[in-house]
């Protein structure tokens, strides 16, 4: 039973890890239909920047919002001169954003060198609540914490703000939007940069619950948020969260029981949903 | 010239096809413009020509005077344009409500007061406001996309086909409302409904391969069968 839940929680923790990651993508691919493989990368740069940033001041609030700094300044960059140049072509679109994840990771490797580095969590969210049986490991919740308020911070400007509307609809209808005097291109450049930061938080966030980062730990989480966006159905922000957690737990679970499997296990499940619910598991209309 | 809008020898490509070869016209204010044509003579891409959609690769848009000619579509919208596309171009899982807000550019006293007006004129809208405009019926998402599109400042309105697929009994409701909207803004509508179409034009063009092939005062082709079936393929 203990294992179980401990299972679970870890499960939970990786799980929310993945939505940060495939929200900025589920956004940007539901919106721009971009392909944006670069988006590891974006997830990298925060984790180094932000943990080079929590080392330097042992500060790890600094390490967070050097991250997410660096996540908006990417986005921008990257939004601006490797993405709009290719709008509307899905083939060139691979390409460059995968160049430029190359060329984001080799960065990292001349910046801060190619070995892996060491990272812990502070103090304060070291060790474990032992409640009855069970432990539970601080940093584990606090990231599952981190997760939920940041999609409950998503829903709501989904929900409830003009922007957040304005996304919705182009989502739908991108031609329509623009048509009634929107500039979709500028909430194309604010969808993005939101979608690096929460990338560039999310490598932050794993630093210290993996315990090392290294240059190509963006290609790595990048593939299982593209796992995610698939299940979830592309835009879905609740089927993303929903499929994290799915691939979280089975992710956890495998690791335990069959670890050589793990990512094969995701792989299946997204080409069974690729198969039979192309729109994804958690889509609400079709 | 006190045109509200012309077009001057346009030519618009789709990717490598040449769509539109040489339409020509203009919208006086205050009036219904109709472009009239059978299937795929171009109508449609007109009014996405017009919105900056299809952009011109020849010739001259001008909406008051300025020529808008590569401006982005949120440019021409705002500039005072409103588009009620083919297929309405409702966003399905956002309710009526929403929909509205979309469009909205501001609060101000006049959107307040076009908004009030336009609801009742379709007060079916305010009565489903808060439904998934997906769930309207075909003549309801007209009257939204409609209202959607006048909402803000427009003085123009492109209204494209709005009688496709709907019962005669809602084409009625929908040709009567665009009446009353005459009244409000200048309008140019694609209509393939030949009665219809005379019924609100006050002028009409003819558009034929891409080309504007002719033109005159509705009433001439009330009056001229052979006009009509020569250009319309009806009588
Ligand atoms: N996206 C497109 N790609 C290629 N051809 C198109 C496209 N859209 C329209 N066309 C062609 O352009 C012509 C004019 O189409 P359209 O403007 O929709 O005509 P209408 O509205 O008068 O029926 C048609 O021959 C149509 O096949
Ligand atoms: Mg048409």
């Amino acid at each position: 039973m203990e294992l179980f839940i401990n299972l679970t929680i870890n499960g939970l923790a990786t799980g929310m890890l993945i939505f940060l990651l495939a929200a900025g993508l589920t956004l940007i691919f539901g919106l721009m239909s971009v392909l944006n493989f670069a988006h590891g990368g974006l997830f990298a740069w925060g984790s180094y920047a932000g943990v080079w940033l929590y080392l330097l001041t042992n500060s790890f609030i600094a390490g967070i919002i050097g991250a997410i700094f660096i996540g908006i300044l990417l986005g921008f960059i990257t939004e601006k001169w490797i993405i709009q140049p290719v709008y509307g072509n899905h083939v060139q679109q691979i390409l460059i954003t995968l160049g430029f994840m190359i060329v984001l990771s080799e960065l990292l490797k001349v910046i801060w060198g190619p070995n892996q580095i060491a990272v812990t969590p502070p103090a304060y969210l070291t060790g474990s609540w032992e409640i009855g049986n069970i432990l539970i490991i601080k940093y584990r919740a606090f990231i599952i914490v981190v997760g939920l308020l940041m999609y409950g911070l998503i829903y709501y400007m989904l929900k409830h703000t003009k922007i957040g509307l304005i996304v919705r609809a182009g989502v739908i209808n991108k031609e329509m939007v623009q048509s009634l005097g929107i500039n979709i291109k500028r909430i194309f450049l604010y969808v993005f940069m939101a979608g690096a930061a929460m990338a560039a938080l999310s490598g932050m966030l794993i630093a210290p619950y993996a315990g090392v980062i290294h240059g190509n730990m963006g290609m790595e989480y990048a593939i299982l948020a593209f796992i995610v966006v698939v299940i979830g159905g592309m835009g879905n922000i609740t089927g993303s969260i929903l499929a994290a957690t799915l691939v979280g737990i089975i992710g956890s679970f495998m690791a335990y029981y069959v670890p050589e499997l793990s990512l094969a296990v995701n792989m299946l499940i997204m080409a069974v949903v690729l198969l039979f619910r192309p729109q994804g598991l958690f889509a609400l209309k079709g | 010239m006190n045109s509200l809008l012309s077009l001057k020898n346009v030519e618009t490509y789709i990717d490598q096809y040449h769509i539109l070869q040489d339409v020509s016209f203009e919208v006086p204010a205050g009036e219904v413009t109709v472009l009239l044509g059978r299937n795929g003579a171009g109508k449609t891409t007109t009014l996405r020509t017009i919105m900056g959609l299809n952009p011109p690769k020849k010739g001259e848009v001008a909406f008051k005077g300025a020529i808008m000619n590569g401006l982005p579509p949120h440019d021409i919208a705002n500039r005072g344009i409103g588009y009620v596309p083919e297929d309405q171009g409702i966003f399905g899982a956002l309710t009526v409500e929403e929909n509205m807000k979309v469009a909205m550019k501001k609060e101000s006293d006049d959107v307040m007061e076009r908004m009030e007006w336009i609801l009742n004129l379709f007060p079916d809208l305010k009565t489903f406001w808060k439904k998934p405009g997906g769930l309207l019926s075909g003549g309801q998402k007209q009257m939204l996309s409609i209202a959607r599109a006048y909402v803000n400042e427009t003085e123009l309105l492109l209204i494209d086909e709005p009688s496709k697929g709907l019962a005669p009994i809602v084409v009625e409701k929908v040709m009567h409302s665009i009446q009353e909207m005459k009244q409000k803004t200048t309008i140019i509508l694609v209509e393939q409904n030949f009665l219809m179409a005379s019924q609100i034009g006050d002028y009409f063009y003819i558009i034929d391969d891409g080309r504007t092939v002719f033109n005159g005062r509705m009433q001439l082709l009330r009056e001229d069968e052979s006009l009509r079936r020569k250009y319309l393929g009806i009588a």
